[in-house]
């Protein structure tokens, strides 16, 4: 039982806690609450002619995610474009977050089994990619894969190709640049999660006549699922709204749902359709977490029995 | 024990080194060792002289660098730790801590593919045995230390090893805990009817608890034998020094028997070289009167006060120090006090030669 004073001193600390996160509190609601509602505003208002809104309400940009009027008679038809849009986001991003996760971990294995010294080493190359701006480090990987750049150029001095790889300006190509751009975002929580995996559990593992792989699916992946978890949420949801990469990797054609939204604002003119696409991307993004989430508690219930 | 005990683990020739070019050190430098079906077996040294080293080849997570180890007759020196029948108890205990007790116990049992009805019927039995029934599924996390170490017992004991290996199992407990589960360790051993092989440098610990004992020192293996041979016939100064209090003595043979350095003889012993070394444990030396027949010679310097004995420190006529343990009386008086004068009496085989 606490005593009154404890009471007291409990809820004055209680009281202090809040007030001191105040700062934080009113930039996240400023930053983030007030811009989400204009946002949210807009998608119900009608396109100004030349961009903008007009003032009155309409629910055109919500049916224009999905559907589009027909030219001659008016009617809705499925607008496929945009459908094909969305599941190349949603496919990309699954695939970016799959792939970093097959290349990631054993680099964040590596990492972590090295001597204390070397790590520092190892994760201080893992960040170098973040010293130059994204847009440089993307029309580098495009100065690569382009069809007279220089994977083309050594292979077809090789003699192992006759045309060039038409790589540049196809989903490959996004692919390639949104992995490259993620990695460090899924092996640092790996890393952070395999550094405090107890590398006695392995011996253990083993000596319970565990194979290698049944010691990687039973015990190391239940232990570090939290940095599993937290890297893919960190690769998925960026990539999922990914902008630059898909408009210089992808050309104009390979859209993904950031290019799409963009394009409202911009030549579209179209801001309420890029506000509804906006709202629903972020719905699509809080969908996937929460049955994320819920996928990774559902499976811990189990194991409770 | 049968009569013709058969061997359930040899080590032929063990080696293994670590490092490499100017930085080699021997871990075990060639040891030889036979461990008996079910016998209680402890490897016993201080930190660094090899014994975990060796239980690690056993186990298989170290390779020899030379030098074979068997198994109940089989050659198990190229085997992976999975696919031998044996198991181990870590010192951390190492307890997976994404599942559950009873999931951590019957870790092993699925590993092997034993059906699932087999599985749980042999987690209970082990969770019975060492007495946790009631934590089946709790994380092994709120457990305590004790408990925990029962779990890491049962999780190693589940699959029906033919020999479990302790690596210093018990050093994480307190005192009496540690007390405890050294009883518990043996009645599971003798339970059980496994091969236990325990490391620990705590020498009450392996004196109290082993069938035999193998005392290593510096990578290789120094005596093996029973408690009683090893703590009354040691065969070193190491082995004689590490396993309970001694008095070391020089002495040198002459007609009939042994003379110390204060010029008394001790009857019947004989030694090889010229100048050799006397064990003489504290509690095999009595005290008497200064002047009685055959008595050596001695002054008391100092006391100290143990609560079941006194140890009181006397020098000999050329200044050698000798240890004399007195079991303290009701009233906790010694008898002797600091400067007196009084006789030391040796018992019967209390004096060993030690050649080195």
């Amino acid at each position: 039982m606490q005593s009154e004073a404890e009471t007291r001193q409990t809820a004055r600390s209680a009281r202090a806690g809040w007030l001191l996160s105040t700062p934080a509190l009113v930039l996240l609601a400023v930053g983030a609450i007030g811009p989400l509602l204009i946002v949210v505003v807009y998608s119900f208002l009608l396109p100004g002619k030349y961009g903008n809104v007009e003032w009155g309400f309409s629910l055109d940009a919500w049916r224009g995610i999905l559907f589009t009027k027909d030219i001659f008679d008016d009617t809705l038809v499925l607008a496929d474009a945009h459908l094909s849009i969305f599941w190349r986001s949603v496919k990309l991003s699954l695939l970016t977050t799959l792939f970093t996760f097959a290349v990631g971990f054993p680099t964040a294995w590596f990492i972590a089994t090295r001597p204390q010294k070397q790590r520092a080493l190892w994760l201080f190359l893992i960040t170098i990619p973040f010293w130059t701006n994204l847009l440089i480090r993307t029309f580098a990987i495009n100065e690569i894969i382009r069809n007279e750049g220089l994977l083309n150029t050594i292979l077809l001095s090789l003699g192992l190709i006759e045309k060039p790889l038409e790589i540049i300006y196809t989903d490959t190509a996004v692919f390639i640049g949104m992995t490259y751009v993620y990695l460090p975002l899924m092996v640092l929580p790996l890393f952070a999660a395999i550094d405090r995996f107890d590398m006695r559990l392995l011996e253990a593992g083993y000596d319970l006549y565990a194979t290698r792989w049944q010691v990687l699916r039973r015990i190391i992946l239940p232990i570090v699922k939290p940095g599993i978890i937290a890297g893919s949420i960190l690769v998925f949801v960026p990539a999922l709204g990914a902008y630059v990469t898909p408009r210089i990797l992808g050309g104009g054609k390979q859209m993904m749902i950031g290019n799409f939204i963009e394009l409202q604002f911009g030549q579209g003119r179209n801001w309420p359709l890029g506000a509804s696409l906006s709202v629903t991307l972020l719905v699509i993004v809080t969908a996937a977490l929460l049955v994320y989430v819920r996928f990774a508690n559902r499976d811990r219930g189990a194991h409770h029995g | 024990m049968t009569d013709t005990p058969q061997s359930m683990i040899e080590a032929r020739h063990t080696v293994k080194a670590f490092g490499q070019g100017d930085h080699i050190v021997r871990a075990l430098d060639d040891v030889s060792l036979t461990i008996r079906k079910g016998e209680f077996f402890t490897l016993l040294g201080p930190s660094g002289c090899g014994k975990t080293t060796l239980l690690r080849l056993i186990a298989g997570f170290e390779m020899p660098t030379a030098g074979q180890i068997l198994l109940d007759g089989a050659d198990i020196t190229d085997l992976p730790p999975n696919q031998r029948p044996v198991n181990t108890v870590f010192q951390s205990y190492a307890l997976f801590p994404h599942l559950t007790v009873a999931q951590n116990v019957g870790f092993g049992l699925e590993m092997q593919g034993r059906p699932k009805a087999e599985v749980a019927k042999t987690t209970a039995e082990m969770l019975a045995l060492v007495k946790l029934e009631a934590m089946a599924n709790r994380k092994t996390s709120q457990l305590s230390g004790g408990q925990q170490q029962r779990v890491a017992l049962a999780r190693a004991l589940a699959p029906k090893p033919k020999v479990l290996l302790l690596d210093e199992p018990l050093s994480a407990l307190d005192l009496k805990l540690r007390k405890e589960m050294q009883v518990e360790l043996k009645r599971l051993q003798q339970e059980t009817g496994i091969t236990f092989v325990f490391v620990t440098h705590d020498q009450e610990e392996a004196l109290t608890m082993s069938d035999r004992i193998g005392v290593m020192s510096a990578g290789k293996l120094q005596q093996v034998g029973s408690p009683r041979d090893i703590y009354t016939r040691p065969v070193n100064r190491f082995v004689a020094s590490f396993i309970g209090e001694t008095n070391f003595l020089p002495a040198s043979p002459v007609q009939g028997g042994l003379k110390l350095g204060c010029g008394a003889v001790i009857d019947g012993l004989t030694a090889t070289k010229p100048s050799v070394t006397l064990t003489i444990r504290p509690e095999q030396i009595r005290i008497t009167a200064p002047d009685e027949a055959g008595s050596i010679p001695a002054t008391v310097t100092s006391l100290v006060y143990f609560g079941t004995d006194t140890h009181c420190h006397m020098a000999l006529s050329d200044g050698a120090e000798v240890v004399v343990r007195v079991q303290s009386p009701a009233s906790g008086e010694a008898g002797v006090t600091g400067g007196q004068k009084v006789g030391l009496r040796l018992l019967q085989g209390a004096a060993q030669v030690l050649e080195d």
